[in-house]
């Protein structure tokens, strides 16, 4: 780049590429930072953000690439080579130790000695003195866990800062504080920006992109969907390039309205729990698709995990299609009545990697007839068969580890598991995240025969083209509220994208 | 109040009250010779708590002490009498012998990142292995070094003596306080006792740290086993059987967190000093078992467990409250 000095980036990705087996995580991203400039860092779960950002902390090693620091290749071999470099990085959940004090936090490893002998008062003065920057007036004998979240990001924002000096990452350092808090964080990187730091912001709360980035970049699926000014664009823009539109092909006219001959299947009213989702009406009808659309830390996810007792609702019911009252508090509950879940985390959530395919399909029949009958292994073998042909899994034979299959195969065979307890409602959570175009396709026919059969699906997803494919109706959540129902003509990415974006409720039409 | 502090006043209160029941019922037991004798005989087990210490804090546990200190008595009264060693010589191979065991107990355990309960287990064994192979007999000290070692002591006011191996428990004590709190390594040793993963990411150096703890304890270990020698002249391959149980013991009384991450160097000085303290009033008294000690140790433990407890639920309910 034909760039004087003065207007070279601080740090600079070129190209950077990290495949993991079966997925490619970044594909050739290039990202630059200039020095005093708050920098936003966006994309959904998967997209790409904490690969990049364990890339130029040196935490994985890319597979391509190059990071520039002040127009220098650099290779930093681990978080504390990065933080030597300059590159200094502060995590959601404070990565300090609770047990030592703030003093002692603040120069671990960097104590100052005499004759071998750390001097406690002098190392005592230099954080009072390093914290007085900050604003904090605070006891630094006291440990760490005397203070509160919002002061530890602080103190840890100190240290990362102290210990580096040029570069500091945060990695969503406002999600578990509260509006005043965020207040006194945001007063901090201010400051910080105008002692010249380049600023990494991860967040996925707009507002807040909106109150303190100066420039934000959006990364989608492991690419680079483009780098912006803040000032120059608007909500709907940021939220179309974060969820837009890649899947234009799969859009076709669907018989979108819904028949309703299959009557109720299950209605939750009032539904919600404390924290976690507010509560919401729902109604489901046999046979029917909803989809689920919004941002990362929305709420949707909170929806599924009530709605099948992950996390216990603490208002409202559920009754079925006769009225009849439906006891939720647990997983086993929702699953003896018929629920199935497969969870956005196939890697912790879902499938068990080390056993077979036969097994994890064997898994849950099992779970729900009872330990006391066991399932032979002909009939699990014959079991496994069938679905691994009826939903075309790509493996050598029913033996071989899930672990070893590709993402899409994956998620094949956490649909299997609950589809041979045949379920009547079947709770989705990104079904195809993480896996090619080509499964991807699949899926979603899938999820179209299955409702043909009668199956009630609901079905949360960030790609909205594919929520236009195959919803009946779409419920849109923000903020942990259920903010918008769209039915019929009205499922189209522009509303569900001006839903998502509205700054207040009342905006939505 | 600094929080940090409290388990270490609540073992300080209860030493001074256990004195003061002690003193109330017996007013010989405020002299300077019980305290003394307290001193000199629980010199081994003070030197191998301080190492234990240092374990616990960083998170771990060292169970083979106890067979090292039997191995040491062995090692050291096979050594003096089949072969023409100063006592002095074979007190520095010995603790070599036994820094090197713990530094490899620390090294298997972070490099084959095995459970520190499982690695100085296979250790105990080893260790009192070992002895029963140079001896399975009482072997005698005698040795005129040896009686020079016992002789010296410091008269205190009051005729109470203070032995030598006294005396150098309680420098083990002042040395194991200044390494703990005032060095580096000491912090490390509580930065990884408060959180492994964490403390890589601060640039602690785990291994180092690591090998450095285990090969602290197996030092303290072969001291606490030349002053057991010193204390009792001979060496005993069945001797000090269930030591480290003690010594954990010790740990805990004295306010040091049993996750890690927490105490203090010298609460586990008050520890072995209250442990000390109800075996002498028991013999004092003459007429109760000595069982009494272990039920009334077995008590206490568990008092301080649940107290530990109540001050991390109060901590945090604080940090909610004070925002």
């Amino acid at each position: 780049m034909p760039e004087s000095d003065a207007s070279q980036p601080l740090l600079r990705a070129r190209g950077v590429r990290k495949v993991f087996p079966g997925t490619i995580a970044l594909d050739g991203v290039d990202f630059s930072l200039a020095a005093g400039e708050v920098h936003a860092l966006l994309g959904e779960n998967g997209a790409g953000k904490s690969t990049l950002i364990k890339c130029l902390t040196g935490a994985y090693r890319r597979d391509g690439g190059e990071i520039l620091l002040d127009g220098k290749a650099i290779d930093p071999k681990g978080t504390v080579d990065a933080q030597n470099y300059g590159i200094g990085t502060v995590y959601q959940e404070v990565n300090l130790l609770a047990n030592l004090t703030v003093a002692e936090n603040l120069s671990l490893g960097h104590q100052p000695t005499r004759f071998g002998m750390i001097s406690t008062r002098r190392m005592n003065a230099h954080a009072r003195e390093v914290l007085s920057h900050y604003g904090l007036e605070i006891d630094v004998t006291r440990t760490l866990d005397s203070y509160s979240v919002a002061v530890q990001q602080v103190i840890a924002i100190a240290r990362a800062v102290t210990l580096s000096g040029k570069v500091l990452i945060l990695d969503e350092p406002t999600a578990s504080l509260d509006a005043q808090e965020v207040e006194m964080l945001f007063t901090v990187i201010r400051s910080l920006r105008e002692r010249g730091l380049g600023i990494v912001f991860i967040s996925h709360f707009l507002d807040q992109i909106f109150r303190i980035c100066d420039r934000l970049t959006v990364l989608r699926n492991g690419r680079l969907v483009g780098t912006e000014t803040t000032s120059a664009i608007d909500r709907v823009d940021l939220v179309n390039m974060m969820l837009g539109r890649e899947l234009e092909h799969e859009v076709r006219s669907h018989g979108k309205i819904h028949s309703g001959t299959g009557g109720t299947r299950l209605s939750f009213s009032g539904f919600g729990r404390r924290g976690r989702i507010e509560p919401f009406n729902l109604e489901i009808q046999a046979g029917e698709v909803v989809g689920v659309a919004g941002l990362l830390g929305s709420g949707r996810t909170e929806t599924a995990e009530v709605l099948f007792g992950v996390a216990a609702h603490d208002s409202g019911k559920a009754t079925d299609g006769d009225g009849t009252a439906l006891n939720l508090a647990s997983p086993r509950d929702a699953i003896a009545a018929g629920f199935g879940f497969c969870p956005e985390d196939r890697k912790t959530d879902g499938v068990i990697a080390d056993l077979s395919v036969r097994e994890n399909i064997a898994l849950a029949l099992q779970a729900r007839i009872g330990w006391m009958r066991r399932i032979s292994d002909r009939e699990q073998k014959a079991m496994a068969n069938d679905y691994i042909r009826k939903l075309d899994i790509r493996t050598p034979d029913a033996e071989k580890p899930v672990g070893l299959l590709s993402g899409g195969n994956q998620q094949k065979v956490m649909l299997a598991r609950w589809l041979v307890t045949n379920p009547s409602f079947l709770i989705l959570d990104e079904p195809t995240r993480g896996i090619d175009v080509g499964a991807h396709a699949e899926i979603i026919r899938l999820i179209e025969d299955l409702c043909t059969q009668g199956m009630s699906l609901l079905v949360i997803s960030s790609e909205l083209d594919e929520l236009v494919a195959y919803s009946h109706r779409v419920i849109v959540v923000r903020d942990r509220h259920h903010v918008a129902e769209l039915t019929g003509a009205d499922i189209t990415t522009d509303n569900m994208v001006r839903a998502i974006a509205a700054p207040d409720r009342e905006a939505v039409a | 109040m600094n929080a940090r502090f409290l388990p270490l006043l609540a073992t300080l209160a209860i030493f001074l009250v256990a004195y003061a029941i002690c003193y109330a019922q017996y007013p010989a037991m405020l002299s300077t010779r019980v305290i003394g004798n307290l001193l000199t005989d629980n010199a081994f087990l003070g030197i191998v708590a301080v190492g234990m210490t240092f374990v616990i804090l960083s998170g771990g546990i060292d169970l083979s002490v106890g067979s090292v200190i039997a191995f040491a008595g062995v090692f050291i009264a096979v050594m003096l009498r089949d072969t023409g060693l100063h006592p002095l010589v074979v007190f520095a191979l010995l603790l070599t012998l036994t820094t090197l065991f713990g530094a490899a107990m620390g090294a298997t355990i972070h490099f084959l990142e095995m459970p520190p309960f499982i690695v100085t287990l296979a250790g105990m064994f080893l260790a009192r292995g070992m002895a029963y192979v140079l001896s399975i007999d009482s072997v005698p000290i005698t040795h005129e070094f040896y009686d020079t070692l016992q002789k010296i002591y410091w008269l205190m006011p009051g005729k109470g003596r203070l032995t030598l191996i006294g005396g150098l428990m309680l420098l083990v004590f002042v040395a194991g306080a200044l390494l703990a709190h005032r060095t580096r390594f000491g912090m490390n040793v509580y930065a990884v006792g408060g959180g492994t993963h964490t403390a890589a990411l601060m640039g602690v150096p785990l291994g180092r740290t690591t090998v450095g703890i285990y090969a602290l304890s197996g030092f303290l270990a072969g001291l606490a086993g030349i002053v057991f020698s010193i204390y009792t002249s001979a060496g005993y391959s069945l001797a000090t059987v269930g030591v480290e149980l003690d010594a954990i013991a010790a740990v805990v009384i004295g306010g040091t967190l049993l996750t890690g991450g927490s105490g203090f160097v010298a609460g586990t000085l008050i520890g072995v000093m209250i442990m000390g303290l109800i075996q002498t009033y028991i013999i004092f008294d003459g007429t109760l078992s000595s069982w009494w000690t272990k039920i009334l140790i077995g008590m206490l433990l568990f008092a301080f467990i649940v107290l530990q407890k109540g001050l991390v639920w109060t901590t945090a309910k604080r940090r909610i409250a004070g925002g």
